[in-house]
C-alpha cells in the first residue's frame, strides 16, 4: 500500500493523509494508490502540508506501517525519548519501529 | 568576552524582522518552499524527522550567564525543555514551530545571539580551543581572531553563496582540542621570532570524503591573516565545482589541484587582495581585544581537599590545570551514562549559567565533543561547584574517557540519517559504565555518525562507528585508528558491519586486546598504531 505523509507547515508536526484530511497518527492513514501524487500537489498548494512524499507501507491489524525505518521513527518519534512520541504513556507503543 | 556594537545589534535585529515577514509569507501562501526553504536555512531552520530543528550560533563556542538562561528559556517556551549541543559548538532545538520562530529569534537577539551562519552555503559560525583565555600552553588569546573572522564573514557579499558549506577553525596551542585540521581552513596560531602569526591550513574535512588539511603557509603575519584567508576564500569560490555537491568542499579542489597549486593561487591572488586594504588597522584590532582581558585573577592557590573519593576522582578526570596559579578549568560532562550525548535539560542549563556567574568570571564555552567548559574556577572553588553539579546529574568523571561519547542526533532525529546513533552510544556506555574499567582503559575518543555525513566525527575517533542503511535495516562499521587531535588521522574501516548488540560487542573486544596488548602508558589509538589492525580483527572476526 501506498502512504501520503508531510509535516504541517506551521507546527513542523509530522502528518498522514487520512482521505480527507490530515492526522498524527499513521493508524489513520489510507492507502493513496495511484492517487498519491494528485492529492499530494493540491494539498500541497492548499498549504495544509509541508515537503509531502509517498510511501511503501503494509497493512497490519493495528493500521497501516511505514516500510522503511525512517517513516517508521517519524510515525512515533524519537525512539530514545518515549515521553516525547506521541504515546508517551504506552511503553509498549513503539514495539514495532525497529 | 565581546559585546555587540550598534551595527552586530542593527543587523542582527534587521534580520529578525526580515525572517518574520518571510515567515508571515510563507504561512501565507505567498511564496512556496521551495522558495522559502534557503531563506529559513539562512536562519538555521531546518526540518527534520518530526519538526523544525533551529540550530542557534555559539561563536566559537563561548557565551555568558546571561545568554546561557536565555538558551534554557528558549528550550522551555518553544521547546519541550532541553537543547542539544553539538560538534559545532553550537546548540539545536528539536521541535521548533514555524509560527513562532521570529519570536523566539527577537527573544535570542536580545541577549546579542542568532541562528545566522548555521546553515547554507556560507562561512558557517567560527570554532575555537574551549580551553582559550586559560590554556597554558597557548601562544595567544584565539578568540580575538575567532571574533575579527565573525565579523568579516557575517554577510560578507562575496562568500555568501559559496559552492559549499565552510567551517573555519581557530586554535592557538600546539595541542589541537578544536579537531582544526579536519576544518576547510585550520588556523594555529604561532610565534616566529616573537612576531604573532599563523600557520594556515585548507582543505581539511570529514563527511563522505574526509581529509586532513595540508598546511598551505607555515607562517601568515597577523597583520596579513584576514587578507590570506580572504585569498583562500576567492580561489575556492572561483574554482570550487558547483556542478556536484559531493565534490564541492574546498578540500575537493585542493586535493584535485594539488596543495602546490592551491598555494601558488592563493599567493597570486593575496598580492591583489592585499592592495584592497581590507586587514583591519590596529585600533580595530585592540578594540576586540579588549573584550577577551583576562578577569581579575585573585584567588590563592589552594589544593582542594580530596578526601570525598567521588569527588577527587572528578578532579582527576574533568578538571583541567589553568594558566593561572589558583585557578582550574573545569568540565562539565553532557554524557551521563545511558544518556543522550549533548542533551542538556532547561533546568541543566540554569544551572551551569548561574555557576558561571557565581564561581566562574560568567564565561562558558561549548566543546566540539558536546561538553560544557567553566573556563576560569578558583580551585578553592571546587568542591562547591561540583556538588552542585552532582545535585544536577552534571558530575560525571568520564571527560575523554570511552563514555564521553560523540554522537550526532542519527535517525531519532535527523532526516539525511541512516541509522540511529544515540541508542549505540547509550548501549556502550553502559556496558563501560564502571568508572574503574573507564579509567583504567584512559583517554578513548569514541565517536558515532548516523550517516555519511559524519557530523558524529567518526573519522576522528580513535573508535570510530559509522550506522548506514543495509536493505532497511540499521547497520554499524567500525574504524579504528582516527583522531582529531594534534596527531591527526582518519579511521579506517576494520571489515564488515555490525547490528546494534553486535558493535557493542565488538567495542569491548577491542578494548580486551588493548589491554592485553597495551605498553606503558599507551593509549588505545597508541597501541593500535604500533600493533596494527590484525589482533584486533582476530579477536572481533575470529
Amino acid at each position: 500500500m501506498k502512504l501520503l505523509t508531510g509535516n504541517e507547515l506551521g507546527s513542523g508536526a509530522v502528518t498522514w493523509w487520512t482521505g480527507n484530511g490530515w492526522s498524527l497518527h499513521v493508524e489513520d492513514a489510507v492507502d493513496v494508490g495511484e492517487h498519491g501524487e494528485a492529492v499530494l500537489h493540491a494539498e500541497e498548494g492548499a498549504r495544509r502540508v509541508n515537503a509531502p512524499y509517498i510511501i511503501d507501507a503494509v497493512a497490519t491489524p493495528q493500521g497501516p506501517r511505514p516500510a522503511h525505518i525512517k517513516d517508521r521513527v517519524r510515525a512515533l518519534g524519537p525512539t530514545v525519548r518515549p515521553d516525547l512520541t506521541l504515546k508517551p504513556a504506552d511503553p509498549a507503543a513503539g514495539d514495532w519501529i525497529i | 568576552m565581546y559585546k555587540y556594537d550598534h551595527f552586530d545589534q542593527s543587523i542582527v535585529d534587521a534580520r529578525v524582522a526580515e525572517f518574520r515577514d518571510q515567515v508571515n509569507r510563507r504561512i501565507a501562501g505567498e511564496i512556496t518552499e521551495d522558495q522559502f526553504k534557503p531563506l529559513r536555512l539562512m536562519n538555521g531552520l531546518y526540518l527534520q524527522l518530526h519538526a523544525y530543528m533551529l540550530r542557534v550560533a555559539i561563536p566559537y563556542g563561548t557565551l555568558d550567564s546571561r545568554q546561557m538562561r536565555m538558551l534554557a528559556h528558549i528550550a522551555r517556551k518553544y521547546d519541550r525543555d532541553y537543547g542539544h549541543f553539538t560538534t559545532r559548538q553550537n546548540i539545536q532545538y528539536n521541535w521548533i514551530k514555524l509560527e513562532e520562530c521570529a519570536d523566539l529569534l527577537e527573544e535570542l537577539a536580545t541577549v546579542e545571539m542568532h541562528a545566522i551562519q548555521t546553515s547554507g552555503n556560507c562561512i558557517r559560525n567560527i570554532s575555537s580551543d574551549q580551553y582559550a583565555g586559560a590554556a597554558a600552553d597557548e601562544v595567544a588569546d584565539p578568540r580575538p581572531w575567532a571574533e575579527l573572522l565573525r565579523q568579516w564573514s557575517t554577510f560578507h557579499p562575496e562568500f555568501s553563496y559559496l559552492p559549499r558549506k565552510f567551517k573555519i577553525a581557530v586554535i592557538a596551542s600546539p595541542e589541537d582540542r578544536a579537531a582544526m585540521r579536519l576544518h576547510d581552513i585550520g588556523l594555529e596560531l604561532v610565534r616566529q621570532n616573537g612576531e604573532l602569526g599563523a600557520r594556515v591550513f585548507v582543505g581539511g574535512g570529514m563527511g563522505r570524503t574526509p581529509m586532513i588539511a595540508p598546511e598551505i603557509n607555515p607562517f601568515v603575519k597577523a597583520d596579513d591573516l584576514l587578507s590570506y584567508i580572504e585569498a583562500c576564500l576567492r580561489v575556492y569560490n572561483r574554482y570550487g565545482r558547483r556542478d556536484n555537491i559531493y565534490k564541492a568542499r574546498i578540500k575537493i579542489l585542493v586535493h584535485e589541484i594539488g596543495a602546490d597549486e592551491y598555494r601558488r593561487q592563493v599567493a597570486e591572488e593575496f598580492a591583489h587582495v592585499k592592495t584592497l586594504g581590507i586587514d583591519p588597522p590596529l585600533a580595530e584590532l585592540e578594540r576586540i581585544s579588549a573584550f577577551f582581558a583576562p578577569p581579575a585573577f585573585d584567588a590563592a592557590d589552594v589544593e582542594p581537599d580530596r578526601s570525598d573519593p567521588d569527588f577527587a576522582v572528578w578532579l582527576d578526570q574533568n578538571v583541567k590545570p589553568h594558566k593561572q596559579t589558583g585557578y582550574a578549568i573545569v568540565n562539565i560532562s553532557l554524557k551521563p551514562i545511558g544518556g543522550i550525548p549533548g542533551d542538556a535539560t532547561s533546568a541543566q542549563i540554569d544551572v551551569m549559567a548561574d555557576l558561571a556567574e557565581q564561581y566562574g568570571f560568567d564565561e562558558l564555552r561549548v566543546t566540539h565533543a558536546q561538553n560544557i567548559v567553566l573556563p576560569h574556577v578558583a580551585k578553592r572553588d571546587l568542591h562547591a561547584v561540583w556538588q552542585v553539579l552532582r545535585n544536577a546529574d552534571l558530575a560525571d568523571a568520564n571527560l575523554d574517557l570511552i563514555s564521553d561519547i560523540i554522537a550526532c542526533p542519527g535517525l531519532d532525529y535527523c532526516s539525511l540519517a541512516n541509522a540511529r546513533s544515540i541508542p549505540v552510544a547509550q548501549k556502550i556506555a553502559t556496558r563501560f559504565a564502571d568508572m574503574d574499567r573507564q579509567r583504567d582503559l584512559g583517554e578513548l575518543k569514541l565517536k558515532i555518525s548516523g550517516c555519511i555525513n559524519a557530523c558524529g566525527h567518526h573519522h576522528a575517533g580513535h573508535i570510530g562507528i559509522l550506522g548506514v542503511d543495509r536493505k532497511g535495516v540499521e547497520n554499524y562499521q567500525l574504524t579504528f585508528g582516527g583522531s582529531g587531535a594534534e596527531d591527526v588521522s582518519i579511521g579506517k574501516i576494520i571489515g564488515p558491519g555490525f547490528d546494534e548488540d553486535g558493535v557493542v560487542d565488538a567495542v569491548e573486544k577491542a578494548t580486551e586486546v588493548y589491554k592485553t596488548l597495551r605498553e606503558g602508558d599507551e593509549r588505545f589509538i597508541d597501541t593500535y598504531r604500533r600493533v596494527g589492525l590484525e589482533p584486533f580483527k582476530e579477536a572481533i572476526y575470529g
